[in-house]
């Protein structure tokens, strides 16, 4: 009864408005500064508004940009993020159950290797993986940026976990009293009940491809095919060389206005779908 | 025919543990194993490919571009990592106290950059460092002051520790968060009656708790530390002079691969990060658990 009435503080308030301006100014900064021009950015203040509204000069600079290349960047991404989401959800609930709920042979082992494959780094693995593919030879392709993504062991050791904590074994052994095949009691029972999980692995994964850099930068040489990080870091170049004959107007305003959209998408799935990832992370992290 | 049937029961489990199995055998076994392999080679002007043994990991071990990279890379960790774990943790204990006010704008708003890309990130605050139109440089000119160069060689890794700091605390906050969460309200009622103040209370009820946690934390900044590659690569366009391109380990690995072609000696250097991964996150496994092993003694 004294936790709920706890008494708040204003002092600590305070302190971690501190904090917070910290975490926001940044962003803050990015959407001021989308708005300017090229001049107005060199020549106002970095947190007051410049002479003139540019927002949208700006996006529609940004979206003619080498014939609406941007547009190509973030329609990949989108696509890398979804195929990437979707097809390692597949194979992680599917996998996640087996690992708690299915005694099979080899199973210790198997799970001893996916726990040690979570301390590889995902660069260790990037170089070997664009030299294999260009032996496939699908170099330059979305596959090779899709298919690496799809088996993260995290994602799967949480799933694990998920799956051993929210379906009870004794629903199971029900349904096959019942006389239900294991594929219907793993679609109609066990895919219910591990679906809030699903949506946080989902999400972790859709916020990896959002971060995927080094892989499509070794892997793709086409810009055609790239996601945005791979595409603002390109454009992020060509704007500091500074090559007046590139583009009169400067790039500076095309690089900020393309960062603030890149970032929205993702700004927005977690904002939106908090209740789920919030039990998600606390459920993986306090198990290890 | 029984045991036919609990033969079959056994296998039911890799039905669905199978097409897991398939893609990461060949998107993580096989490129390690090839990476390993390779890196017994090395591509001779005359010759062609010829196996050295463990020749490549002798030069990975004695090249002074690699261990100078290195060294950049456990200087980064050793600012990154204490500071984010002691944001996150006094930053979730404030939200967990309920002292408050507005305390979901808190979490929400330090958690938001988690969600940004890191090239996002790189770029932002490079812009905010540098002296073009950042806003450090027009905050000391505003004071009349010399604006410090952040990406010069001295303070180019604290500057990229900050762009770590700045997107993972939050992260780690709400892991920290739900720990502190799902401790039982009445171990603190009790406590208080036994006279234990609030600083007591952190020590020794939060702290022992939130053990699992911040090892997962110190994991993944481990990990992720070693490969820093985005924040350099970013910000080496703005400083190229500080940012070579050997200037972290992974960033000397992509420059030997694709602007050189070393292919076998880049598998090396691959390799022997990977060594060097899971050397570390050991180390902190092991220093940590007989820590807490020692706390509870």
């Amino acid at each position: 009864m004294k936790t709920a009435t706890t008494k708040k503080s204003f002092l600590l308030t305070a302190v971690m408005t501190v904090a917070l301006v910290y975490y926001l100014l940044p962003l803050v900064w990015l959407v001021i500064n989308s708005t300017k021009s090229q001049g107005d950015l060199f020549s106002t203040p970095g947190l007051a508004f410049g002479n003139s509204f540019d927002l949208f000069a700006n996006i529609d600079r940004l979206f003619a940009y080498e014939g609406g290349i941007y547009g190509s960047w973030l329609a990949n991404t989108l696509l890398y993020a979804a195929a990437g989401a979707l097809g390692s959800a597949i194979l992680c609930s599917l996998g996640g159950y087996a690992l708690a709920h299915f005694a099979f042979p080899g199973k210790k082992a198997a799970f001893a290797i996916i726990v040690g494959a979570v301390m590889v780094p995902g660069s260790v693995l990037a170089l070997p993986i664009f030299l294999l593919c260009s032996q496939v030879g699908i170099t330059n392709t979305a596959l090779a940026v899709i298919l690496p993504s799809l088996a993260n062991p995290f994602a799967l050791y949480l799933m694990a976990i998920f799956a051993a904590q929210s379906v009870p074994p004794e629903l199971l052994e029900a349904a096959r009293m019942d006389g239900a095949g294991e594929l219907r009691i793993f679609f109609s029972i066990a895919l219910r009940l591990i679906a809030p999980g699903l949506v946080t692995v989902t999400l972790f994964q859709i916020t990896a491809a959002w971060n995927n850099y080094f892989l499509p930068l070794i892997v793709l040489n086409d810009s055609g095919l790239f996601p945005l990080g791979v595409g603002l870091a390109q454009l992020n170049a060509r704007a500091t060389q500074n090559d007046s004959a590139l583009n009169a107007a400067g790039l500076y305003p095309t690089v900020l206005v393309g960062s603030l959209i890149a970032i929205i998408p993702l700004v927005l799935a977690f904002l939106l779908l908090q209740r789920f990832w919030r039990s998600g992370l606390a459920a993986g992290a306090v198990k290890l | 025919m029984h045991r036919e049937k609990r033969r079959r029961a056994k296998l039911t489990g890799w039905w669905f543990f199978g097409p897991f199995a398939l893609v990461f055998i060949a998107t993580v076994i096989v490129p390690l194993a090839y990476a390993l392999g390779l890196s017994g080679f090395q591509d001779k002007f005359i010759g062609g490919l010829q196996f050295t043994g463990l020749g490549n990991y002798v030069k990975v071990l004695t090249d002074p571009a690699l261990v100078a990279g290195l060294g950049r890379v456990i200087l980064f960790m050793a600012i990154q990592v204490p500071i984010i774990l002691l944001l996150a943790l006094l930053t979730s204990i404030a939200i967990d106290s309920g002292k408050l006010h507005f305390s979901g704008l808190f979490r929400i708003g330090i958690f938001i950059p988690y969600a940004i890309p890191t090239v996002v990130a790189a770029l932002m605050w490079g812009y905010l460092y540098g002296d073009q139109f950042g806003l450090v440089g027009q905050f000391f000119t505003g004071l009349g002051l010399p604006a410090p160069d952040l990406l010069s060689k001295d303070l180019a890794i604290p500057s990229m520790a900050n762009i770590s700091i700045w997107q993972f605390t939050g992260y780690n906050m709400l892991i920290f968060y739900a720990g502190l969460q799902s401790i039982p309200r009445e171990l603190y009622e009790a406590a208080a009656i036994d006279g234990a103040g609030e600083f007591r209370k952190a020590w020794s009820i939060k702290l022992p708790a939130l053990m699992p946690s911040v090892l997962l934390a110190l994991f993944f900044s481990v990990i992720g530390g070693i490969q820093l590659f985005t924040e350099p690569s970013i910000l080496q366009v703005l400083a190229p002079t500080t940012i070579s391109n050997d200037y972290t380990p992974a960033l000397y690995m992509y420059n030997l691969a694709v602007k050189s072609g070393q292919f076998e000696y880049a598998a090396a250097v691959a390799v022997f990060m990977g060594l060097v991964t899971i050397a570390g996150v050991l180390i902190v496994q092991i220093v940590l658990a007989r820590r807490s092993r020692k706390a509870l003694a």
